[in-house]
């Protein structure tokens, strides 16, 4: 009886919290299919009186917002493939090969993690000017090439490489890009699903150095173009509303359809995002 | 094949360090290192023009910061931000994980999947999301406090509300981070010790307060940091809800501070030792995060 009572309220406790949490969310897609003004009545509708996909159509046919996806997508998906070679290079690189200086590198580099990116962003600004890549999607991708985190997570993961396998194939007279491109990657494909899809995520969601590097709206990632239109259009919130799905969906989808890589990734750094 | 490795093997990790390490170094190292010089320097729009017309400056930044009353004002906010709303994200993640891991519970995977999906969603997009919640008129969360009797709070116009208004949003983005962290850390406590003080006849309370609380303290400090470090860095919600910093600067923070002195005024010189001031801010947190942690441990 106690039992019960317990995991009655338990249960309650859980549904509270998961429809406080998952509400802000959801307002955001229903208010995106109201019709134009509904938001802004009293008192606040929960639910559309009549679903429109008007202002879906306002955004990508008047507003062009499908600049700014495709920006966003290209942006990502670059930096994605580019960082997670340049990491499990690296990454192996630390784990599997000997060199001198090794352990004292990699002690540098993780202890350069503490430095906030906001710290290095006016002397870059600076550097990518004199490179000619500001208002370019290479100003963007540059900066996410490699991450300390991303090595990091990938040199744990070559640990678990038997050191025989790789001394075999060196018998065998395999190249060092050979063991790590067939060896080394295939054995790593969890690490590699993981680093690929908290990059992506991370990268989609960046704001503030697009938002400085990228001063053309052609150019602007999602985010940035959210911002500015949050900016000029306040009291259009179904319209708003609507940008902020097209934001936030993609990356949602991603995670919900990887949520194990992405949860064991989190575990395993136990650092942010 | 032993030991330091053949002079082939160095050659080759050499291959596969540079992309990498060159990147990091070149965008990241080397600027990081420039900042220093940068805010030593009176370097602004003129400078940018030509770098010619900028001088050496010694201290005179610093100097200039310690007496700017919206610098204070806004390191002030940002160590309310991070004290404050740090905190209360654990607080409320240890609940989160209390409620999910336990035995009772079922769906547990679901829930946490609800939990944690605002961690996952564009910051930008949720903050825009977040001004209209806290509409005076239009915003559901003043209806909801409506049906408990409490009256509409003026959430972004009110100096006093503003920035709870934004610790509110960060703890709704970011426990379930911290959730899953401490979800991990509880599935490391051996199972026998609370059959042994189940035997010894103790309730609840004291199972959390003699095993689960005291378990968990290597956990608490590394989610506690890394919350805390994240929320030093606070920009993108100022900067969308209440337009840069407002009402009365009561949302201003250091890092938007130093986007306006550098971004938009072209201070950067001066922006440039905002910069590192916050770095130190953060060193100095981390440091005694390693301090305290080393304290927990003998």
């Amino acid at each position: 009886m106690k039992r019960t009572v317990s995991s009655v309220l338990l249960h309650a406790v859980l549904l509270l919290l998961a429809v406080a949490t998952a509400a802000p969310l959801v307002w955001m897609v229903s208010a995106s299919l109201m019709p134009q003004g509904q938001a802004n009545t009293e008192p606040p509708p929960f639910f559309p009186s009549a679903v429109t996909w008007d202002n879906y159509r306002e955004l990508f046919d008047r507003l062009d917002l499908g600049r700014q996806l495709f920006n966003s997508f290209f942006i990502a998906t670059s930096i994605t493939l580019i960082s997670t070679l340049f990491n499990s290079m690296a990454g192996y690189a630390f784990a599997r090969l000997r060199f001198p200086g090794r352990d004292r590198i990699f002690a540098i580099l993780l202890a350069a993690m503490v430095i906030p990116s906001q710290v290095s962003m006016l002397p870059l600004f600076l550097l990518l000017k004199n490179l000619g890549l500001i208002n370019t999607y290479w100003g963007v991708i540059v900066t996410g090439m490699a991450t300390i985190l991303g090595i990091f997570l990938m040199r744990q993961y070559a640990l678990s490489v038997p050191e025989e396998l790789l001394d075999a194939a060196r018998m065998d007279g395999a190249s060092e890009w050979r063991i790590y491109w067939s060896v080394v990657l295939p054995l790593c494909r969890p690490v590699l699903v993981t680093l690929a899809v908290l990059t992506f995520l991370t990268t989609w969601n960046d704001f503030m150095w697009p938002l400085i590097v990228l001063t053309d709206e052609s150019r602007y990632t999602l985010p940035v173009a959210l911002a500015n239109l949050s900016g000029e259009h306040v009291q259009d919130t179904e319209l708003m509303m609507a940008g902020a799905v097209v934001t936030v969906f993609p990356v949602l989808l991603l995670f919900l359809a990887l949520q194990r890589q992405y949860i064991a990734g989190i575990m395993m750094g136990g650092v942010k995002e | 094949m032993k030991g330091a490795g053949t002079r082939a093997e160095a050659r080759a990790a050499f291959l596969f360090l540079a992309p990498a390490l060159g990147a990091i170094g070149l965008f990241f190292m080397v600027p990081v290192a420039a900042v220093l010089l940068l805010s030593f320097t009176d370097f602004d729009i003129y400078g940018l023009a030509d770098s010619g017309n900028t001088r050496f400056m010694g201290l005179a930044n610093y100097l200039t910061l310690l007496r700017s009353d919206l610098f204070w004002e806004a390191l002030g906010n940002t160590l309310i931000y991070a004290l404050v709303g740090g905190p209360l994200t654990v607080a409320m993640a240890l609940a989160a994980a209390l409620l999910v891991d336990s035995r009772l519970a079922r769906f547990k995977g679901l829930f946490r999947t609800i939990y944690f999906a605002p961690v996952v969603t564009t910051l930008v997009a949720v903050a825009v999301v977040w001004r209209y919640l806290y509409h005076p008129r239009f915003g559901l969360l003043n209806s909801v406090l409506g049906w408990v009797g409490i009256g509409p709070i003026d959430w972004l116009g009110d100096p006093r509300w503003a920035l709870p208004a934004m610790i509110l949003l960060a703890v709704w983005k970011n426990f379930g981070y911290a959730m899953i962290l401490i979800i991990g850390g509880l599935q490391t406590i051996p199972p026998q010790l609370y059959e042994s003080a189940r035997i010894d006849g103790a309730g609840w309370w004291r199972e959390f307060r003699h095993i689960t609380l005291p378990m968990l303290s290597p956990t608490f400090l590394l989610v506690g940091v890394i919350t805390a470090v994240g929320y030093f860095q606070i920009f993108a919600e100022p900067y969308v809800m209440t337009r840069g910093g407002g009402p009365l600067n009561a949302t201003l923070s250091v890092v938007l501070f130093m986007y306006k002195e550098g971004f938009r005024w072209w201070n950067m010189g001066f922006a440039a030792a905002v910069a590192f001031v916050l770095f130190l801010v953060i060193l100095a947190f981390t440091a005694l995060h390693f301090w305290l942690q080393r304290g927990n441990r003998e």
